[in-house]
């Protein structure tokens, strides 16, 4: 009989489990039904008592591992957490999220404990061996993969499976607490900076993301640029939808090309092929070609709509629901007059 | 006081991102139809990793990069032509399979072990760099177990930028959620960076570096050792191209109030 360790962390207050250790969970939990295997939750936290509340109602197993050495993101304390944890629990397969914190340390813990790993996992399905289910190239080609080794660690990405929401009660630190020794740490933390930018674009919550492409700092009809008017189009737009602004590589470029380009975008808004995969119900691209190597990047986004004036551009060939041929400046000005008296 | 730097990018190759891929199956698993024949580019999140090692060799002298890279020697040559032009570097090759679908553990065990063999490699020294993930099998797991396999216990990941200070100790800043960078202050060496995309431009090509490095590369991938990856357990259930293809429509005529009103209406529906 397979077991299982599902392992979590908390968020930056120290006592609060991220949503995506909470889907992971979830995911725990049906996995554990469906193969009638024992469940046991690790936690690695600032806090673990107020993190372990959130899941005395899971009716699983508790371990954590707590201290101010955890309150860090860091290399070298994660790695020997997790792996203290591995090592009470014993798990043959372990399920994490695929967090920046976790992402970080994984691979090296599997390592350490003669396991194997695999990241990025979308989905566990399998009729009768576990079949992990995950994208290659860039979620160019999706893969089923099976394992018979042994412990086998899988990172969910997020938004894969609803965070668990169970009844919250105080649970018994003391006797789930782990003692980890920890090595010599060369690594100190020193905080969180968020891009030199007037405000966060970046809105991983966000129902709707909105692409940014090239074509808003080319010239335009009247034969200038206006990269300006493009700018407070778009930030508009932003505060009124609530949208995630991601971007094309050849406008984020741009700016390291010495052309105008847009004040509040960076490499963290580039989306696709070498950016990121965002996970947001809707997507609208305005001015961007639709090329394969951006759209790899939309590969999470459930209804697409852009608007652009190539008729031909790749977004017309499968990969949007509606395309608008039209002028982004005009529309997105309309757009945000009508955002802005509140109609929806 | 300058530090002396001895730094190793890992970076693969990868197919030219403008080609189409299809999946197919071969004697050794799955792979890519017509992959020995496609296009190939260094990994571009490695490559930005090999643009900064170089930059970072460059401002402390005496330093020393090397680029070590599995893939099969023809493979290596092609791409090699351009990447020498851009950096000097030396290059470790090891003869291998190409692509995503090989297992990142038999690939970390291989890169480990011809690190480890780098003739006047200083571990102490050493800052192992690589892209956070790659563009094929994009798992982010291979770095992190070669600098296991290694014994270095500083690692960081999405990496955008390190500062490197007078006594050897350097500020990194990697990325998190929400669009943030974590600042770390690491001691130094020896240290594992997976970079994401960096800050400086792809260098342009230098004939004068380019015919410097060539005189080494050629001699290094004749010489590169051949190594089979073992698939210790792994096995494909199905690949397959993504089945979704979308029934657009496309919209001419409509006017950009008409465009905006649905647009508005679209965005407040609940999906």
């Amino acid at each position: 009989m397979e077991s299982i360790l599902v392992l979590t962390h908390a968020d930056e207050t120290g006592a609060t489990l991220t949503k995506a250790s909470l889907e992971a969970v979830t995911a725990g939990k049906e996995l554990a039904a469906r193969l009638g295997a024992a469940l046991t939750l690790g936690i690695v936290a600032r806090h673990a008592n107020d993190a372990a509340a959130q899941l005395s109602g899971a009716g699983a197993r508790l371990l954590s591992v707590q201290g101010e050495s955890y309150a860090q993101a860091r290399f070298a304390s994660d790695a020997a957490a997790c792996e203290a944890l591995w090592r009470a629990a014993q798990a043959a397969l372990v399920l994490a999220p695929h967090s920046s914190r976790f992402a970080r340390v994984m691979a090296a813990v599997a390592h350490r404990v003669g396991g194997v790993i695999d990241t990025h996992v979308t989905a566990l399905g399998g009729a009768v061996d576990l079949e992990a289910t995950r994208w290659f190239y860039r979620q160019r080609i999706e893969a089923a993969l099976v394992r018979t080794t042994r412990p086998w660690f899988l990172l969910l990405d997020s938004g894969t499976h609803a965070p668990f929401a169970g009844e919250t009660s105080q649970a018994i630190v003391d006797e789930i607490a782990i003692a980890v020794e920890l090595p010599p740490l060369r690594t100190e933390v020193t905080g969180l900076r968020a891009p030199q930018q007037s405000q966060q674009t970046i809105r991983p919550d966000a129902k709707l993301l909105f692409v940014a492409g090239a074509g808003w700092t080319k010239k335009q009809p009247d034969g200038q640029v206006h990269v300006e008017e493009a700018g407070q189009l778009i930030l508009d737009f932003l505060t009124a939808s609530g949208a995630s602004l991601g971007s094309s590589k050849s406008l984020v470029d741009q700016g390291g090309e010495g052309n105008s380009v847009l004040p509040f975008l960076t490499h963290l808004n580039q989306v696709g092929q070498t950016g990121s995969t965002p996970r947001h119900p809707k997507g609208l691209a305005t001015c961007c070609h639709g090329e394969e190597p951006h759209v790899v990047g939309w590969r999470f986004i459930g209804e697409r709509r852009a608007v652009s004036l190539d008729p031909n551009c790749g977004w017309t060939r499968g990969k949007a629901d509606v395309v608008y041929v039209a002028d982004a400046f005009k529309v997105i000005a309309k757009v945000n007059e009508l955002l802005s008296q509140g109609i929806r | 006081m300058e530090n002396t730097l001895h730094i190793v990018v890992c970076a693969g190759i990868v197919p030219d991102p403008l080609q189409t891929l299809e999946p197919t199956t071969t004697p050794a698993g799955p792979g890519i139809k017509n992959e020995m024949v496609l296009p190939a580019v260094l990994d571009p999140w490695a490559a930005s990793a090999l643009y900064e090692a170089a930059n970072l060799a460059t401002k402390n002298p005496g330093s020393k990069l090397w680029l070590v890279s599995l893939g099969p020697k023809a493979k290596l040559q092609q791409v090699m032509m351009t990447i020498a032009q851009k950096v000097a570097f030396e290059l470790v090759p090891i003869d291998g399979p190409i692509g995503g679908f090989p297992d990142a553990h038999a690939t970390a065990a291989a890169l480990a072990e011809a690190i480890a063999a780098i003739p006047g490699l200083d571990r102490n020294k050493l800052l192992l760099f690589g892209g956070w993930e790659s563009a094929s099998r994009g798992a982010g797991v291979t770095l992190q177990i070669v600098g296991e396999r290694l014994g270095i216990t500083d690692q960081f990941q999405g990496v955008d930028r390190i500062d490197l200070h007078d006594d050897g100790s350097f500020d990194v800043l990697e990325r998190v959620e929400g669009g943030k960078h974590q600042v770390s202050v690491c001691a130094g060496a020896p240290a594992v960076l997976g970079w994401a995309t960096g800050n400086l431009a792809e260098p342009r090509n230098n004939p004068q570096v380019g015919m410097a490095n060539m005189r080494t590369i050629m001699p290094a991938l004749q010489k590169a050792k051949t190594v089979a990856l073992a698939a210790d357990g792994l096995r494909y259930a199905s690949v397959n191209l993504p089945k979704q293809q979308r029934t657009t429509r496309i919209e001419k005529n409509m006017t950009p109030d008409e465009i905006a009103a649905e647009i508005v209406a679209w965005i407040g529906e609940n999906s």
